[in-house]
């Protein structure tokens, strides 16, 4: 069959620019001016459409479905369920739980029941109304901490519970002089990402099919797709389509499965594409939580000890709970030095919609408890919030609660040193500009009730993927002449989700190789697994990888060196050989033209490389090495709140991170910025609202995202204390800012207000009492 | 899906009395969101952009006639100085994109209780006038609203304009929303001094099933101005009936809980609005100075 079209070629383009500079990225302009081609554009001759029949209901058993009237609809090319899902009927990023299409019970608002494809959408839909699901509905479990207690009906066979993890250090009964203790919430957050679910689905003529997506992980996806279509591996082959962001919320599997069953179904080539609101149900979101903390110190705000007790709701089926649940628990109190450490955190299934990766990924829910807890002991202590952190803050060689060490660099309390240090905003004044108020262009105050407040947080989180997980990532560059030139070309199945990795990759591939030439191959399965992009990741380990494959390759072009001139490998090792400039040169000399090492050959090596293992955590004690590498951010929010209206405007957001090496500065800066962002959306407008486990606000009319004018300036700091076990001593550095953001700012509209604000986000109504 | 685009008020009107199952769109920035949303699947579009003399604005004296189609974008630029309350109340109106866009037309024919211009046109005693192939009429803006999206509006009736007095005194509107900007009313307000009439005007929206007047904060507050002698002396308002007003706008509400705020919220903020709004209103009628800003 044809290549479908739409596919985007621009953002393998090559881009200027080595290590630590900051190249235009290829995808920018494009996206910029609308030109960009996203998944949803992707566009195949033939093609028909495919829709997705959901659940209305949260929780319901199936007794009947009735296909007889949607099928007579002319157009209408298959309408398929669960009958027809020709493998396993399950899948799961974790665990397999989640069936493609729901059989006998429905579990979550918007959970497949039954697929259409058609030659239109219309056509599509009209169909769909015309299929009969007969519901009997049932009773929905929405309460996460009674279904932790196991006081509800089982979800699935396994119970409610999809896992418990307890952290013990130390004495489990310590005592303190002084204690403060609060339960928080945290509000369902969703990734609002801007492009919709979408993909397309060409059968091949073996029998196989291919299948072009936005997604964060081709190798999981192919995994899930082949095992659901009883296909072997080879013949499911995925693309990487045009991705409209992700946060998380493309890690599980949204319409590949059901794409590709009505492609080879009908034997046509299938498009799928959700609409905004259907993009609320199609895709998990960050698991709201329930944290009931307890801190004991000593007078001097050194604390004693930790407990909690965390909630998280995991909704209707796994999806990444279980690894949720972990980084909750295991980095449950902070970036702080504590002794002994009671941590117990859950992840349970309800009939509330499915939660799963999220920017954070459970760090976020513990920072906003631990963070409002450390503001609450320095409000006890009459302490300077920024100071009872610096008494605690970890440092290299701080042991976590989990016993393990921290073995590179923790600047917190610099981190936070830096943020307390820079000057503070001027207060608003002068002439009015609604722009700068609480309420904004909304005209609600011209500077009645407005207060401002400042606040501090620190937050931290692992990098890379933990738990002795085999977290690995495959490269291939290839070097070879081209018109007269050494140019390279690399290749991973690493997910550019808009973080700029493609840009990063050939920085890697310039410096490594001292080429100018470098282009990038489409991201695909005919490579093998990178690993998914999530967990501040694919730097290190795609970027470990394609440091690896460029070692290999110059080692290569030294045995051709060393042949080609009779200079033997150790006399070639001792003269310090390295490629600069398109040339093979030692310490002192030019030793080569590149071209002329290389002639007609072509050097291609693959590599495959994996960080430093880690250990899985002892299922009593949540003891272990856990993690590979932890990053820091720190930041001060300004508010200015209206507190006769509630309205909240966030006058400044300054950060301090360490990001070990700044590959990419412009990159670093602008994953500052947008996590910052994404962390204010948090604090103060972003959540799916439920009832009775049915969304309230499936659409961007009501589920609010920040605007330019809800986002100030931003002050940033990076800090680049490189850390000797990662490529160029990268840390990681996409999640530690959403962390830290939401603390911050809400400690500003406690210390503005002087309430207590223990849910985010804060709503108007929280701040006055009405 | 028929898609009719006449270039003439007339032919509109034919087409719409012919097929009153016709849908106009103008801006489209609600028409198209519900049909996006497949919450209205209708058998015909009557495109209003083709037609000139909707996209009009014009002044007969003193009494300002706006065209259903002119956009708000051109509203702000072109009457800020006449139609203060109007101009602001279309600056808070989603983005600069559904600015350009989105008309008063459209506002009145979705008849919202969340419409921003609804307030003003109501505080500013605005008169909608409205057309058929049986002839034009004009409905009084507070009689227009019936119910939550429902307005006085006949099948085969296109709204063609809306006409009000250019402002003789200080005009403010506010509304609350949870973001900074591009955010739907939770709650909102208008107020209008008439010093000529010795009136002023007020209205709440987002806040009852229709947007509403607020009559005994609009007589109380009338009273009181012209009793104590304050229209001519132009003192200091007092805080107690500064807050009183605030109290009685609240009163004129009856509002909801829901997804976007609570009932008691909605109240308590109406009666915030309304004593700030009226305190710029009556700051620049004292001389204070231009309360509209950037
Ligand atoms: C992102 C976004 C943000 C928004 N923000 C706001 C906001 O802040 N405040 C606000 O009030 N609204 C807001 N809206 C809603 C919308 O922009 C306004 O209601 C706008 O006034 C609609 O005008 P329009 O010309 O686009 O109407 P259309 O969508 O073209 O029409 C709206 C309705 O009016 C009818 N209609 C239009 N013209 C006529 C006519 N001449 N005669 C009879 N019926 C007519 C149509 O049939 C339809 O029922 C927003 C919409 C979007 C998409």
């Amino acid at each position: 069959m044809s290549q479908p079209v739409r596919t985007p070629t621009d953002l393998t383009s090559a881009v200027a620019g080595g290590v630590g500079e900051s190249p235009q990225r290829p995808d920018g302009n494009l996206k910029v001016r609308g030109e960009f081609a996203y998944s949803s554009d992707l566009w195949h001759e033939d093609m028909i459409w495919g829709a997705t029949l959901r659940s209305p209901h949260p929780h319901a058993r199936i007794t009947g479905v009735d296909l007889t009237e949607a099928l007579k609809v002319p157009g209408v090319h298959a309408v398929l369920t669960h009958a027809d899902v020709p493998g396993a009927n399950a899948c799961g990023v974790e665990q397999r739980d989640q069936p493609v299409l729901a059989v006998d019970v429905v579990r979550y608002q918007g959970e497949p029941v039954a697929l259409v494809g058609a030659d239109h959408p219309e056509t599509a839909r009209r169909a769909m109304e015309r299929i009969v699901v007969d519901y009997e509905v049932l009773e929905p479990v929405v309460d996460a901490e009674a279904a932790a207690r196991g006081e509800c009906a089982p979800l699935h066979a396994s119970g409610n519970v999809v896992r418990h993890v307890p952290v013990r250090r130390g004495d489990q009964s310590a005592t303190a002089e002084v204690v403060v203790t609060g339960r928080y919430e945290v509000g369902m957050q969703d990734q609002a990402f801007l492009g919709p679910e979408s993909g397309l689905a060409v059968p091949a003529e073996d029998g196989g099919v291919d299948l072009y997506v936005a997604t964060q992980w081709l190798h999981v996806d192919q995994d899930q797709v082949a095992s659901a279509l009883g296909l072997p591996l080879e013949k499911v082959r995925l693309a990487l389509s045009g991705v409209g962001g992700a946060f998380g919320g493309r890690e599980d599997l949204s319409m590949q499965v059901h794409a590709c069953m009505l492609a080879l179904h009908t034997r046509k080539p299938v498009k799928m594409v959700y609409n905004r609101e259907e993009s609320f149900y199609g895709h998990v979101h960050r698991h709201p939580a329930v944290l009931h903390y307890e801190h004991g110190a000593d007078r001097d705000g050194k604390l004693v000890y930790v407990r909690a007790k965390i909630y998280l709701d995991g909704g209707a089926y796994a999806s990444s709970t279980a690894a949720v649940v972990a980084n909750a628990a295991t980095l449950g109190i902070g970036p702080y030095d504590v002794d002994n450490v009671t941590v117990d955190c859950w992840g349970v299934y309800t009939n509330n919609p499915p939660c799963g990766a999220m920017r954070g990924f459970g760090a976020v829910q513990a920072g906003f408890a631990y963070e409002s807890q450390m503001d609450r002991l320095a409000g006890v202590l009459g302490l300077d919030p920024v100071e009872v952190r610096l008494r605690n803050a970890v440092r290299e060689g701080s042991t976590m609660p989990t016993g393990q060490v921290i073995d590179s660099a923790a600047p917190v309390a610099e981190l936070l040193e830096l943020v307390r240090d820079r000057p503070l905003p001027a207060a608003t004044g002068g002439e009015l500009d609604l722009r700068q108020m609480p309420g904004g262009v909304s005209n609600t105050t011209h500077g009645e009730g407005v207060v401002r407040g400042v606040g501090y947080a620190v937050g931290i989180k692992n990098i890379c993927f933990s738990e002795g997980h085999d977290d690995y990532s495959t490269a291939r560059v290839r070097l070879e002449v081209v018109g007269g030139e050494a140019a390279a070309l690399v290749q991973t199945a690493a997910c550019e989700v808009g973080q700029g990795l493609v840009t990063v990759v050939q920085q890697i591939v310039r410096t490594e190789l001292g080429v100018q030439r470098v282009s990038v191959l489409p991201m695909d399965t005919s490579i093998g697994n990178a690993g998914s992009s999530s967990a501040s990741r694919q730097t290190y380990v795609t970027g470990g990888a394609v440091k690896s494959a460029c070692a290999a390759v110059r080692a290569r072009v030294l045995e051709l060196y060393s042949r080609q001139t009779g200079t033997g490998p150790a006399e070639v090792g001792r003269l310090g050989a390295e490629l600069r400039g398109g040339k093979l040169v030692s310490s002192h000399d030019v030793l080569a033209d590149l071209a002329d090492v290389l002639g007609g050959d072509a050097v291609d090596e693959t590599a495959e490389w994996r960080h430093r293992p880690t250990e899985p955590i002892d299922p009593e004690t949540g003891q272990g090495n856990a993690h590979v590498q932890f990053g820091f951010a720190a930041h001060r929010a300004v508010v200015d709140v209206d507190v006769e209206l509630g309205l909240v405007k966030v006058v400044a957001l300054d950060c301090a991170q360490d990001v070990g090496r700044a590959l990419n500065p412009q990159a670093v800066l602008g994953q500052i910025q947008g996590g910052s962002a994404q962390g204010l959306g948090l604090a103060v407008m972003e959540e799916i609202r439920t009832k009775d486990g049915k969304v309230r606000n499936p659409s961007f009319t009501d589920y609010l995202i920040p605007t330019v004018l809800d986002v100030p300036p931003m002050g940033v700091d990076v800090l680049e204390r490189a850390d000797p076990h990662a490529p160029y001593g990268l840390r990681g550095v996409g999640e530690p800012p959403t962390i830290s953001s939401t603390p911050a700012i809400v400690a500003a509209i406690r210390a503005a207000t002087g309430l207590p604000l223990t849910r985010v986000p804060v709503r108007p109504e929280h701040i006055t009492g009405t | 899906m028929d898609f009719l685009r006449p270039t003439t008020l007339a032919e509109a009107l034919a087409a719409k009395a012919e097929r009153p199952d016709l849908v106009p769109i103008a801006g489209g920035t609600d028409v198209m969101v519900e049909l996006n949303f497949d919450h209205r699947r209708p058998p015909g579009l009557l495109d209003l952009t083709g037609i000139a003399e909707l996209a009009r604005w014009s002044a007969d004296g003193d009494v300002l006639r706006v065209g259903a189609a002119v956009p708000y974008a051109r509203i702000v630029q072109d009457l800020g100085d006449r139609l203060p309350g109007l101009a602001m109340a279309s600056r808070t109106v989603g983005s600069p994109q559904i600015r350009n866009r989105g008309t008063v037309g459209g506002n009145l024919g979705s008849a919202s209780p969340a419409g921003d211009t609804h307030p003003v046109l109501i505080a500013g005693d605005a008169v909608v006038e409205v057309a058929s192939a049986r002839g034009a009429r004009s409905i009084p803006a507070d009689e227009f609203y019936l119910g939550v999206k429902r307005s006085a509006l006949e099948p085969d009736e296109l709204i063609t304009a809306v006409r009000l007095a250019a402002a003789t005194g200080p005009q403010q509107f506010a509304k609350v929303g949870t973001r900074n900007a591009m955010v739907i009313a939770v709650c909102s307000f208008a107020v209008s001094l008439h010093p000529e009439r010795l009136r002023v005007g007020a209205a709440v929206g987002s806040a009852a099933p229709t947007p509403r007047r607020a009559s005994a904060a609009e007589e109380f507050l009338s009273a009181e101005l012209t009793s104590a002698g304050l229209w001519e002396s132009r003192e200091p308002l007092p805080d107690s009936v500064q807050r009183r007003f605030g109290e009685l706008v609240a009163e004129a509400a009856s509002p909801i809980d829901d997804v976007r705020g609570s009932a008691a919220y909605r109240r308590h903020a109406l009666a915030v609005l309304a004593r700030r709004s009226l305190g710029w209103a009556w700051r620049e009628h004292s001389g204070g100075g231009n309360e509209r800003c950037a």
